[in-house]
């Protein structure tokens, strides 16, 4: 689970309260307006930025002070999920080990992670001849050979295409049940929440609010929701 | 209507016409003297040091650019801001100016005088350095303010150590730009004339210096037509290379706005990071502080100086203009595309390209028999400074004027708003911070400029740069050091406005 408690962050004029607690082994999807704070709350969690207030806990242990790369999890942004001068292969051997001096087994695991996303026969592509589903795929490959229980997608699929964007998140769904993940999504498709979120998080007027079932969530919108989701004009 | 079709090519006409009377006079007394480019051991010796100087300058430059722009990159430690602003000061501080700090710290009288011979290849190396390193931190460590912050994030994730973000981060960011920055600061070294004629002495001569005593002392035309066709060619090369890095840049007062890092909090890393800000802050602030502390309380308000100042305005407001009125059309050109493009484009970097010496004296070849007196000098040092300030003026326009073409152009066609009556409602609204940042840089390019005066200038006419340089050669130190500190005040007040200009843009 994670959890924040009594969580303040502000930055100029923006301002973010956050008393979240999200369940573990599933998937949860970060809705919201433009500019209310959902990628501000990924980046709080994966350690990029710091709050002023409040901590956050994984399972229970408090994280706060943690570096990125010594918290549980690893995130996919929406651009620049590969550095452009290493192959498809070398930007998920990565995930494993910076200096990329990899043994056998840990080559293996490479090549079954880009089997796995199905970027197996393009690994020594660079990324810059790839298109760009294959290259959030490098991301999910190297969430695969990192191991770690809690995966963050910073609108990872938003600038692909409808049935691209649809086979990632259902690539999505079968790696968080494979590998039992916990994983946030921010995305600015409600159709991506119904698609394959357990539950969603709504964040508005600079408070998120706690997570409600999905169906729940789009059955019976309140207001802010539902202006939102344009059902109120 | 035919006005306004052909207008943009009249720009493109008046200055081929400008570099054609620099170039062809002196083609033509040169072989109607039976002279012709002889590469002897004299111009080989020109070359070799010319070519030494710019190498180790932006040697010296790059090596020390790339370990600070990093640190200002990555650090954010209280009043490094300030720092970053005090490496911009160079950048937009009359030659003159800088000399006269540079001579009173490491000068024969100067605090750390006799540590090393101010003249000659130490003192040009140290002059190039002072101003080009904080040129180069500036365009590197933007390169490292370019890097997408989920490259940062990526490689804090993985937890890479400090070499691997200087390989798999900082490298790949820096690599396609450091050829580029390299070959600007080559160009700028290898064309550097204050600088070389002040502290070169008699054997630290460049091509552009040795251009000048070959036309204006010496009058040998042959040799000056082959220095002139080695350095044309040289130019031309280096901004070939240089390709299309912003040399609009010099001019811009900040120096690598920090993003957020993650990387470098090793003890080691941070002594680096340290050591490499002190060494670069030891040669670029002492001359400033030298320039500080020399015109206080020594600024004397004659009746010379306000003419000096008034001649100096005067002339920077004229070439600022003409500037401006060529690069506008000239912008409009430059996308066009085919020859014209080209054109066009060579016509905006001529200032770069072709020597002004060589430009000097083909006018002065040209106009010499006519009795204009201080107004003709007057002119042609307008017109001289105008050439030398069109490619910076260009560099901040064009790039503006195609974005708002590529915005506008489709809506007024279809609207049939054109030609004056565009430019009142819509080019100008829109562009009008970007004509007043071009305007303001060539303006303060123009205010400190000594190389148009020396090359044209009959000695009528007295500018803030020719006053502290006379005030130096008759040693009064302190009295130039007021002047200086005026002229330097009044660069930087304009180049911060010019700034804030292209911010608000």
């Amino acid at each position: 689970m994670i959890e924040i408690n009594n969580g303040l962050y502000q930055s100029a004029d923006f301002r973010l309260a956050i008393n979240v607690a999200i369940p573990a082994h599933g998937i949860t999807a970060v809705l919201g307006p433009s500019g209310a704070g959902k990628s501000t709350l990924l980046n709080i969690i994966a350690g990029f930025e710091e709050m002023q207030q409040g901590e956050v806990k994984f399972n229970g242990k408090s994280v706060d002070g943690l570096s990125p790369h010594q918290r549980p999890l690893t995130a996919v942004f929406q651009d620049n999920n590969s550095f452009a001068h290493l192959s498809a292969w070398k930007n998920v051997a990565l995930g494993i080990r910076p200096s990329l001096r990899l043994t056998q087994i840990e080559m293996e695991a490479v090549d079954s992670a880009l089997s796995r996303v199905g970027l197996l026969a393009l690994k020594d592509r660079l990324p810059g001849d790839m298109s760009g589903g294959e290259r959030q795929r490098i991301g999910l490959a190297r969430a695969l050979v990192r191991r770690q229980p809690i995966l963050l997608l910073d609108e990872a699929f938003a600038a692909l295409g409808p049935a691209l964007r649809r086979s990632l998140l259902a690539l999505t769904r079968d790696l968080q049940q494979e590998q039992q993940l916990t994983v946030l999504m921010v995305t600015h498709q409600p159709e991506d929440a119904k698609l394959v979120a357990d539950q969603v998080v709504f964040i508005d007027g600079g408070v998120v609010r706690p997570p409600q079932k999905t169906v729940a969530f789009f059955k019976a919108p309140d207001e802010a929701v539902a202006r939102y989701l344009g059902e109120v004009t | 209507m035919i006005w306004r079709r052909y207008c943009p090519y009249l720009a493109l006409a008046l200055v081929a016409v400008a570099v054609g009377c620099g170039v062809l006079p002196l083609l033509w007394f040169s072989i109607n003297q039976g002279g012709r480019p002889n590469l002897d051991a004299y111009v080989w010796r020109i070359i070799g040091f010319t070519l030494l100087q710019a190498g180790l300058s932006t040697a010296f430059s790059l090596l020390l650019a790339v370990p600070v722009a990093r640190a200002l990159a990555r650090r954010q430690w209280p009043g490094l801001q300030v720092v970053r602003l005090l490496f911009a000061v160079p950048l937009s501080l009359p030659v003159i100016v800088a000399l006269l700090g540079i001579t009173t710290i490491f000068g024969a009288n100067g605090l750390l005088g006799g540590v090393f011979s101010i003249y000659g290849l130490p003192g040009i190396l140290l002059a190039h350095v002072f101003f080009n390193l904080p040129l180069a931190t500036r365009l590197l460590a933007d390169g490292l303010a370019g890097i997408q912050p989920e490259n940062h994030r990526l490689a804090a994730q993985l937890n890479f150590d400090d070499w691997q973000v200087w390989r798999h981060v900082d490298w790949p960011a820096l690599a396609p730009l450091l050829p580029r920055v390299a070959a600007l600061i080559f160009l700028l070294c290898s064309a550097s004339f204050v600088i070389v004629l002040t502290l070169g002495g008699a054997s630290a001569i460049t091509l552009e210096v040795a251009i000048f005593h070959a036309l204006r002392m010496d009058f040998d035309m042959s040799r000056a037509l082959t220095l002139c066709v080695v350095q044309v060619a040289l130019s031309g090369l280096l901004v070939w290379s240089a390709g299309k890095l912003a040399f609009a840049s010099p001019l811009l007062p900040s120096v690598g706005q920090s993003m957020m890092r993650f990387d470098g909090n090793s003890g080691a890393s941070i002594l680096a990071d340290a050591s490499f800000l002190c060494v670069a802050g030891l040669i670029v602030l002492p001359p400033l502080a030298a320039v500080l502390f020399a015109g206080t309380g020594h600024l004397q308000f004659s009746a010379l100086l306000f003419q000096a100042l008034a001649t100096s305005c005067t002339l920077g407001l004229a070439s600022s203009f003409i500037a401006m009125l060529l690069a506008w059309p000239l912008s409009q050109l430059q996308f066009q595309g085919g020859w014209v493009g080209l054109t066009a484009q060579f016509c905006g970097i001529a200032g770069l390209i072709v020597p002004p010496a060589v430009l000097a004296t083909g006018w002065f070849l040209l106009t010499f028999k006519l009795s204009g007196g201080i107004w003709l000098a007057g002119l042609l040092v307008v017109a001289l400074n105008a050439l030398m300030a069109l490619p910076f003026v260009m560099t901040v326009l064009a790039p503006a004027v195609a974005q708002n073409k590529n915005l506008n152009d489709r809506l007024c066609f279809s609207l049939g708003i054109e030609g004056w009556s565009r430019f009142c409602t819509i080019d100008f609204p829109a562009l009008r911070s970007t004509i007043g940042q071009a305007l303001l840089m060539a303006f303060v390019l123009s205010l400190g400029d000594l190389t148009a005066l020396t090359l044209l200038g009959n000695g009528g006419i007295v500018t803030m740069p020719s006053l502290i340089s006379q005030q130096m050669g008759n040693y009064r130190g302190a009295t130039a050091g007021g002047t200086a500190m005026l002229l330097a005040c009044l660069c930087l007040g304009l180049t911060t406005l010019a700034h804030r200009l292209g911010r608000r843009r």
